[in-house]
């Protein structure tokens, strides 16, 4: 070994030690944040947060299935319990009435300052008149019982309004005791986590926290056996609510216990007749189905990554029939992976999951080269290196074009790309000759390169058949031009169509707050924001009124504003006024004054009693629906204000946001409508046209350096024409299959350019006249169709996209070059 | 021996004449939509003189029962299914039951009637019968304490399968009476 070759050894040992040490430490994750900007716009910032963090992103929806509606119950009490006692929940909600008298207590005590109904009207002769007699009128009706233990505290009814504006109409119905689906055959569930939902590892643990939870309690049921089965049918008020329960516990079976995402876990509760299905747990939300896509990425990965190398592996030994190459054919490639991790991780911070998943792909690509470089060394040919490295280059503008891109999914793509390639072409220069022995003993394939170029012979003549390629695909892509993009971002989703139609589904059954529009205000303080969702409050409930939204939700409703609390404590006339008023007032009502002593007494001391404050909230479920909506970051304070819609039809955003342009907000102050899901497309979609744009930029930069580096238009004509066609060709395929293309697929064709660029680079120079160079081509390529078409079999979106492309149009790309190779003479590079 | 006349003694308890109550229970059982007008009174302690309302109560075999009140204030209550909604002017409520147990009794005693549903009944109250078919009383005190400190008993007095007062007491003095008459809309009379 020459002394270079030592240096150049040893230089390659300490990075793989050092990159095998960045790369082991490195942090994966697989959230959305990849497609999201990396420079926002402030829409776009709170577009991130509410995904990464927002109150929605923590939601656990928990469906329990099977059994009997009284086994169900129970398994949800015992799990939410149990939930209430782990800090990685900030609530859980079944529906039982926790913490109820508690809210009920701090609600009552600030009656006067939380309702929206306190004026100053509201205490004069008629409208004390007018609410006292609502409140008799309420006395008068089944809601009586609920009115009369207030009237002498509340004779105006503000508790009653309190309620009405915290809205609890929203809370599905009960079951037993606990919240249940409208078909009444699915218990529910709902947790909020501590940790963020981009928090994968925190979101991982706490979907284990629910099964372990879900798994003890109803391993609790199959231990009591029967005696459970009895405590259901004789169970007190509850249980007997509508008499139905009794068919309920003796119908046993309930359908569709089967469950219906990936997520049920079994678990027994059969007694001892085993006549009961046993229950099943249902689990969905953002959190969920990070966990779940990221375990997915990570065992596609590997078991693809396995079954690639292990494909490629085969070929190479049967071509090869030699342990050793076949070894140190690898090493470029392992060496290109790491690099390409390593500068990813030490660039960007994180490695994403669909990057990892990219690793994979660069096996099919980077082990070109040792076999570029194992069966030419058996000739002479001074040219290797010169159309590698032309090839690498071609590889590296092409790829060039994803970094501005502003996507960070694709910037990572771009540099794995390009330091992966890099490496592998510098390894196989610069260090894999050292480590070959001075002669390489490998099978000989000069008989199959003869074999094809005897067979290339015989279809070139009609080349010009070729032509109608072009014409063809490009009729197809015409006809198709309106569907060829899927502009969604959810074509992208790792998360199956049946996940999806589970969460829907647990969604609607527990009302959660689907968070698709949301009007943001922002400001300097927490007065500030409240102060304006005040101000907006009621343009919002004309909207309301004109049924173009079904409601909405403030955090002023739980906290108001310090503000407007003053003002309703301005609104209490002094005592004697009050009084004055109230005997008036109760002229004519079958009502005595003395009877509502406590009322004056509570409303007197009302007037100076300390404004409510974040912190009177504590230990209430008041606190989690004040903390979901308002949100603090530095100087920045901002409130949420949720918008229910009817249906699932999309509402008109048009006149929320006229509804909002009209308040006049306090300075500093800024509201915006944020339509989720339609800003997340928009986003998407304005990468997907950046994205073709810079592709197209690619193939440019492309152009302009072959030429440079072939001094001839034609020649740069006859390496670009086969790739064109190939893309052309898969392109068109694709769409006729019915697929709609994403930005994976013009990841894609980039491969297909940077794969095909060696091809066409090769017939170019050697005319395809070398056995030798024909053989390693089609071996080549033969393990860059065996690479990426193992992916095409993913279910994973972003692999399988990638896969589906890559593998025919590297193979086409081939063909192609072949076809159109100028047999007659090689050109120098 | 012993344990033939046993079985055989049972029979003849089986052959012999139905309670009064199972009769009326029966004949309740029997009516599957029932159609009426009703006037309540409830006497509050704290008020001076009764408050009144009225309207008309519908119902549908085994468990949806809504009770429209008229006057003073319209106002829907349906019951179906274990779930209460109600609809007063724009606002639309659904009660989770359990989280008003006082609420619970009144709706339950008179669905459970309705329904002739023994079984629902006797779940949450102690049930007194006297009287016979043709006229008939029932008592129904709640089994369970925390109820029963709320509501002290239900009153409920009926001829053959028509009731015709529902009174329910409360354990503070106050009370409420129904009085049910025939439908006020001729389509099915109860």
């Amino acid at each position: 070994m020459t002394r270079n070759g030592w240096l150049a050894t040893a230089v390659w040992a300490a990075l793989v030690i050092a990159a095998t040490v960045v790369v082991v430490f490195a942090h994966y994750t697989t959230d959305l944040s990849a497609f999201l900007p990396r420079s926002p716009t402030p829409t776009q910032r709170l577009l991130v947060d509410q995904l990464r963090e927002g109150i929605a992103s923590r939601l656990i929806l928990v469906g329990i299935e099977g059994a009997d509606s009284a086994e169900r119950a129970r398994i949800s009490i015992a799990m939410a319990k149990r939930l209430r006692a782990d800090p990685q929940f900030v609530a859980v909600s079944n529906g039982e009435p926790v913490g109820v008298e508690r809210d009920r207590e701090v609600l009552f005590n600030h009656r006067y300052l939380l309702s929206e109904t306190v004026t100053a009207d509201r205490f004069t002769v008629p409208g004390l008149r007018d609410s006292i007699q609502e409140t008799l009128d309420l006395l008068a009706s089944p809601m009586g019982m609920i009115a009369k233990s207030l009237l002498p505290r509340d004779p105006t009814g503000e508790m009653l309004q309190i309620i009405d504006q915290l809205g609890s109409e929203r809370q599905p119905p009960s079951l037993d005791g606990v919240w249940a689906s409208r078909d009444g055959k699915r218990a529910l569930l709902v947790a909020q986590t501590r940790a963020a939902g981009s928090d994968t590892d925190g979101q991982e643990a706490a979907v284990a926290a629910v099964r372990a939870a879900f798994d003890e309690a109803a391993s609790e049921g199959a231990k009591a056996g029967h005696a459970a089965t009895g405590a259901g049918e004789g169970n007190g008020v509850g249980a007997s609510a509508t008499g139905r329960e009794r068919a309920g516990g003796t119908n046993g079976a309930m359908p569709g216990s089967g469950g219906i995402g990936g997520v049920a876990g079994p678990a027994t509760s059969a007694g001892p007749g085993g006549r009961r299905a046993a229950a099943s747990l249902e689990m969905s939300g953002p959190g969920v189905f990070s966990v779940a896509a990221r375990a997915n990425i990570k065992h596609q990965v590997a078991v693809l990554s396995v079954l690639s190398t292990l494909l490629i592996t085969l070929m190479l030994l049967w071509v090869y029939r030699s342990f050793r190459a076949l070894v140190l054919g690898l090493v470029p490639v392992a060496s290109g992976a790491l690099a390409g991790i390593s500068a990813v991780a030490l660039g960007f911070g994180s490695v994403h999951g669909i990057t990892l998943g990219f690793g994979v792909t660069l096996i099919g690509e980077s082990v070109d080269y040792s076999i570029y470089l194992f069966i030419q060394s058996q000739q002479r040919n001074s040219a290797l290196w010169p159309t590698i490295r032309l090839g690498v280059l071609t590889s590296i503008v092409g790829f060039m074009s994803l970094l501005p891109s502003g996507f960070p999914g694709l910037q990572q793509l771009g540099l794995f790309s390009i330091s992966g390639l890099v490496t592998a072409a510098l390894v196989t220069r610069y260090v894999l000759p050292n480590l070959m022995p001075p002669k390489l003993n490998i099978g000989d394939v000069t008989p199959l390169g003869t074999e094809v170029g005897a067979a290339l012979q015989r279809v070139r003549a009609p080349r010009a058949l070729l032509l109608i390629i072009p014409v063809l695909a490009a009729v197809v892509l015409y006809t198709h031009r309106g569907s060829v993009w899927n502009h969604e971002l959810s074509a992208l989703s790792p998360i199956s169509a049946a996940d999806q139609a589970l969460d829907s589904m647990l969604r609607s059954d527990i009302g959660a707050p689907d968070v698709s529009y949301l009007v943001v205000v922002s400001g300097p303080s927490q007065e500030a924001v409240l102060r304006a969702a005040e101000a907006a409050d009621p343009g919002l409930e004309a909207l309301v009124d004109q049924k173009v939204i079904s409601g909405f939700e403030s955090p002023a409703r739980y906290l108001p504003s310090l503000e407007a609390q003053r003002a309703r404590q301005a609104s209490i006339p002094n005592a004697e006024v009050l009084k004055g008023n109230l005997v008036s007032a109760l002229r004519g009502l079958p009502i005595q004054i003395d009877r509502l002593d406590p009322f004056l007494h509570d409303i007197d001391a009302a007037r100076n009693q300390p404004l409510l404050t974040r912190e009177d909230l504590d230990g209430t479920s008041l606190s989690t629906g004040v903390d979901a909506l308002l949100l603090n970051d530095g100087p920045r304070w901002s409130a949420l204000l949720p918008l229910h819609v009817p249906t699932t039809v999309a509402i008109d955003i048009g006149r929320v946001h006229s509804a909002i342009s009209d308040v006049a907000f306090g300075p500093g102050v800024e509201a915006v409508v944020l339509d989720v899901k339609g800003e997340v497309d928009r986003l998407y979609s304005s990468y997907l046209n950046a994205v073709v744009r810079l592709s197209l930029a690619g193939f440019a930069g492309i152009v302009v350096l072959l030429t440079l580096f072939l001094r001839s238009p034609a020649r740069t004509a006859r390496v670009v024409a086969p790739l064109a066609l190939a893309v052309l060709t898969v392109t068109a395929g694709l769409v006729l299959l019915g697929e709609q293309l994403t930005i994976l697929h013009l990841i894609g064709m980039l491969l297909i350019v940077a794969v095909g660029s060696n091809y066409a680079l090769f017939f170019d120079t050697h005319a395809g006249s070398s056995p030798l160079t024909l053989a390693s081509l089609v071996i080549a390529n033969t393990a860059t169709v065996l690479g990426f078409g193992v992916l095409a079999f993913s279910s994973v979106p972003v692999l399988s996209a990638l896969g589906s492309t890559v593998a025919p149009g590297a193979f086409l790309a081939l063909v192609f070059s072949a076809l159109l190779a100028d047999e007659h003479h090689a050109n120098p590079v | 021996m012993n344990k033939v006349l046993a079985v055989v003694a049972l029979l003849l308890m089986g052959a012999a004449e139905v309670s009064p109550l199972d009769r009326v229970m029966g004949a309740l059982a029997e009516r599957k939509h029932g159609h009426v007008s009703f006037t309540e009174k409830k006497f509050i302690a704290l008020l001076d003189q009764p408050v009144e309302s009225s309207g008309e109560l519908l119902y549908d075999a085994p468990d949806r029962l809504e009770k429209k009140t008229l006057k003073p204030k319209p106002e829907d209550l349906v019951l179906e299914g274990g779930v209460v909604t109600a609809q007063r002017g724009k606002r639309h409520y659904t009660l989770d039951l359990k989280q008003y147990p006082q609420v619970l009794p009144f709706i339950e005693s008179i669905r459970a009637t309705l329904a002739g549903d023994r079984a629902a009944l006797e779940r949450v109250f102690k049930v007194e019968f006297t009287g016979d078919f043709e006229r008939w009383n029932l008592e129904l005190a709640p089994l369970d304490s925390k109820l029963a400190k709320t509501v002290q008993k239900i009153h409920i007095e009926g001829e053959k399968d028509f009731i015709h007062t529902v009174e329910i007491r409360e354990a503070d003095g106050d009370r409420s009476l129904m009085t049910i008459s025939a439908a006020a809309s001729p389509d099915v009379g109860q």
